[in-house]
């Protein structure tokens, strides 16, 4: 009895402990991850950033798609950041690790404008 | 018919040396736009069809001469507006060749290529080669400059031009003035020509007389059509105000794939068809993307413009024609 309950016992300490690790685990990784897991998209159609202003917390990875038959850019007013050239349904991302208000555009086509508010 | 063109060309220029506005013409199909502008539609511009065979005649009059600008060829745009723009190029390319009077150069007023690549631009070297005018004149689209600031552009088309490819040259007593308005653009503005450009050109014509004519050429509008599409430069009105004094003064552009044409005083502006693809008319679709239509149209709304210029006359004559003529 003894003997079987010690080895109960020594084959329920590791599975405890691994429980343990696994919910202690789970919101740690959660944490630790939640900066690079948070995406958000802005889509470029007709000549439009949309949206126009679009929110996000920092650490948001923000991603451009263009879906127009011209290519346009996304370009940061105070050059924080540049996408190369983005012809018909190509990306351009750029993660937010500071907040505040980041203003961009289009080189080609300069009277498309947006905002990311960072916060 | 043989004399179809030259009674145009005469139309015309007695039309704009009556008083300098051609008021039938403007009737005809004038629209105002949302800002208070008046601007002529595609659809009421005299369309010459048939190059006249003795146009050839005239040519010995004086310092006659003709010279054609073509537009927005886009080499390397692929999408269904026009899947091979390679070859609407190169249909524009034989119509100048065909005309029987070879103009004397041929002016591209920008957007070469699709995206600046060396592909692209080989391919428009190419074709243009295959032209009868060897020598051509060339203004950068903002499509030229992507990338890299527009230095690949300058290497290939830009050499001897001055800051970002503007430039200036006299042919047969005209003033040619080549301007740049699509380099460093400021995000929510229009067309840009930049102060620097400005005093190159005020001093440019400094000490010329008024009675030489003018004839300016960019990509963007020199004028505003659509600001909501940014269809104009935003310093323009200072370029202009240099050549007030001058009596004769044609504007020609490109960027809005289509014809417009606006008179105001001494100032011809014309807008000239694509080579590609043609784009909506202002405010009638949600962007100024490129539009779609049946195959069987698309020789309709793509062109050349030949431009004439006759001694006797105070002004230029401008025809466009579409390429399925």
């Amino acid at each position: 009895m003894t003997k079987k309950n010690a080895w109960v016992a020594g084959l329920a300490t590791p599975v405890v402990i691994a429980m343990l690790l696994l919910f202690a685990g789970s919101p740690s990784v959660t944490a630790s991850n939640q900066p690079s897991a948070a995406n958000a998209a802005v889509k470029i159609d007709n000549f439009v950033f949309g949206p126009q202003t679009l929110t996000v917390p920092v650490g948001t990875t923000v991603t451009w798609t263009n879906s127009d038959d011209i290519p346009h850019t996304s370009v940061s007013t105070e050059g924080v950041f540049k996408s190369k050239v983005l012809d018909t349904d190509e990306k351009f991302s750029y993660t937010f690790t500071k907040a505040g208000s980041y203003p961009y555009y289009c080189t080609i086509h300069p009277k498309m404008t947006g905002t990311v508010v960072v916060q | 018919m043989p004399d179809k063109k030259q009674d145009l060309i005469d139309q015309k220029l007695q039309d704009l040396n009556n008083d300098g506005v051609d008021r039938r013409g403007f009737l005809k199909c004038m629209a105002w736009a949302g800002t208070g502008l008046v601007w002529t539609l595609s659809g009421g511009i005299p369309v010459s069809r048939a190059f006249a065979k003795d146009y050839g005649k005239n040519a010995g009059k004086g310092a006659d001469f003709s010279f054609v600008q073509i537009s927005d060829s886009h080499i390397g745009f692929n999408k269904p507006a026009n899947p091979d723009v390679t070859a609407t190029l190169q249909t524009a390319i034989n119509k100048i060749n065909a005309m029987p009077q070879s103009p004397d150069f041929i002016i591209h007023t920008g957007d070469l290529s699709q995206l600046s690549k060396p592909s692209e631009f080989d391919t428009l070297d190419q074709v243009l080669k295959g032209a009868s005018a060897k020598q051509i004149f060339f203004v950068p689209g903002e499509h030229d400059m992507l990338s890299d600031n527009g230095a690949q552009y300058l290497e290939r088309y830009g050499k001897g031009t001055k800051g970002t490819g503007w430039y200036s040259f006299d042919h047969k007593g005209v003033h040619f003035v080549g301007l740049v308005n699509v380099a460093n653009l400021k995000a929510g503005g229009m067309g840009s020509l930049g102060q620097e450009q400005l005093e190159w050109f005020e001093d440019d014509l400094k000490g010329r007389s008024a009675s030489t004519p003018i004839v300016l050429f960019a990509h963007i509008p020199l004028w505003t059509i659509y600001p909501e599409w940014g269809w104009g430069t935003d310093d323009s009105e200072q370029a202009l105000s240099y050549v007030k004094r001058f009596g004769s003064v044609t504007v020609l552009n490109g960027h809005i794939h289509q014809i417009m044409q606006k008179i105001e005083g001494k100032v011809s502006f014309h807008t000239a068809m694509s080579t590609a693809f043609p784009q909506p008319a202002p405010g009638t679709a949600p962007s100024a993307g490129p539009m779609k239509v049946p195959a069987e149209q698309l020789q309709q709304v793509l062109g050349i413009t030949d431009v004439n210029y006759v001694v006797s006359g105070r002004s230029l004559a401008i025809v466009d024609s579409p390429l399925g003529a």
